[in-house]
């Protein structure tokens, strides 16, 4: 993949979007990678934790197409152990809320299953709602 | 002594057996939970997002509710107590935020009120050694692993209820119970949490490799303070594909553990509705 980087796009619109949002720095990332080596659901990730600060450091908006950040269950776990103090699940919940808030809802309730509607605590469901959907 | 007492919706609704059980101990202790006269959900997550206010109304409103009944308030769901513990520090340390949501909702939240933990209010109300003494069927014998899940620990800096990284709390109790907390490597493992809804096989996975490793340590129950832990672990275990059966491990909620050992009648441990039945544990005892 050829990929172009350009100071426009480092401190471009994206880049300040997701700090407002997040209230992070994402250059305090060093890019250690103890968020990506700890996280519990790195397996169904199509890119590590890690991997997402560095492309919103660089500006890439692509970094939204990325399944990582609905996978995140916030969880919290990289936030123990990140030595520079990143909330790394703000960046994630950031990145969430910016592609929500152009688009399609991430959660289809028609399509889940109707033994999980009946079973589940509603908290998950109201979880999902807050998630997943504007 | 009474302690002013948020249920939440999950406990009011599909796991009231965490709800009956948790109130028959602490009456049981001396430690009554009483209901608040009126509440509503917390928003069951805390909004991560700086820019949009909305999603603390629910919880803020809760903490004004509670504030009505006194200075603290006790919770037994631990996403009720994660949303509300959390909310109450950022109004505590953003008076700004604090007068923006009261502008709102027309009420005068002080941001003052203690959130606190059933198990903290065991630990520091009443200590191990107390509950140890009012013990009548020990359960000895029982190797019980302690699943502290995400949301009863993390973030440290606005929960501060344990270590987040080696947490006792939970082993602390069980083993004032008499029975033996059993180490193992995924006892502060995410189970998923609302992946459930979204993407059932992820969190099937976590569940399964959390249920597996306790296992693998000899454990034959896991214990949990969570209500969306509690299902994520319980239910993948009804179905055959999923590998356990005749291995399965019944999930309890520490307020089941505690029923049983407290003498407690029957109908106050609320098991008749796991897809693991945990009775044989205890009637063999």
């Amino acid at each position: 993949m050829r990929v172009q980087l350009s100071i426009d796009k480092v401190r471009g619109p994206f880049v300040r979007q997701v700090e407002e949002i997040s209230g992070q720095a994402l250059l305090a990332c060093n890019q250690c990678g103890r968020c990506s080596a700890g996280c519990p659901v790195v397996a169904a990730m199509d890119i590590l934790p890690s991997q997402v600060i560095r492309l919103g450091q660089l500006g890439m908006e692509e970094v939204l197409e990325s399944n990582t950040i609905w996978i995140c269950a916030s969880c919290l776990t990289c936030v123990t152990r990140c030595p520079k103090g990143v909330d790394l699940p703000r960046l994630m919940e950031a990145l969430r809320q910016i592609a929500l808030r152009k688009g399609a809802a991430k959660l289809d309730l028609a399509a889940l299953p109707p033994e999980l509607v009946k079973e589940v605590p509603q908290l998950a469901i109201v979880g999902g709602f807050r998630k997943y959907m504007r | 002594m009474s302690i002013p007492y948020y249920p939440g919706c999950t406990l009011s609704t599909k796991a009231q057996n965490y709800d009956r059980s948790g109130r028959a101990v602490a009456a049981a202790l001396g430690l009554e939970l009483a209901e608040l006269p009126e509440w509503q959900c917390c928003g069951a997550t805390f909004p991560l997002m700086l820019d949009d206010s909305m999603a603390l109304i629910a919880p803020t409103r809760v903490l004004y509710q509670a504030q009505q009944a006194g200075e603290r308030v006790a919770t037994l769901c631990a996403i009720c107590f994660n949303v509300l513990r959390r909310s109450q520090a950022l109004l505590k340390r953003d008076p700004a935020m604090l007068e923006r949501i009261n502008w709102f909702t027309e009420q005068e939240y002080r941001g003052q009120v203690h959130v606190a933990h059933f198990l903290e209010v065991l630990r520091d109300d009443l200590g191990w050694e107390a509950l140890a003494g009012r013990v009548v069927h020990p359960l000895s014998g029982l190797r019980v692993a302690p699943y502290y899940g995400c949301l009863l620990l993390r973030p440290y800096d606005e929960i501060g209820l344990d270590d987040p990284e080696d947490p006792v709390i939970l082993h602390d109790l069980v083993r004032a119970l008499g029975a033996e907390p059993v180490d193992f490597p995924y006892s502060i493992e995410c189970c998923g949490s609302y992946l459930t809804v979204k993407e059932p096989q992820v969190s099937e996975t976590l569940s399964q490799d959390i249920i597996v490793s306790a296992r693998e340590h000899g454990a034959h129950c896991l214990v949990t303070a969570c209500p969306l832990c509690h299902f994520n672990l319980d239910y993948p275990q009804r179905e055959t594909e999923a590998g356990t059966v005749g291995n399965e491990v019944p999930v309890l909620y520490f307020t089941q553990l505690m029923a049983v050992a407290l003498g407690l009648p029957e109908e106050d441990w609320g098991m008749g509705e796991h897809y693991v039945d945990p009775r044989p544990l205890f009637n063999e005892q």
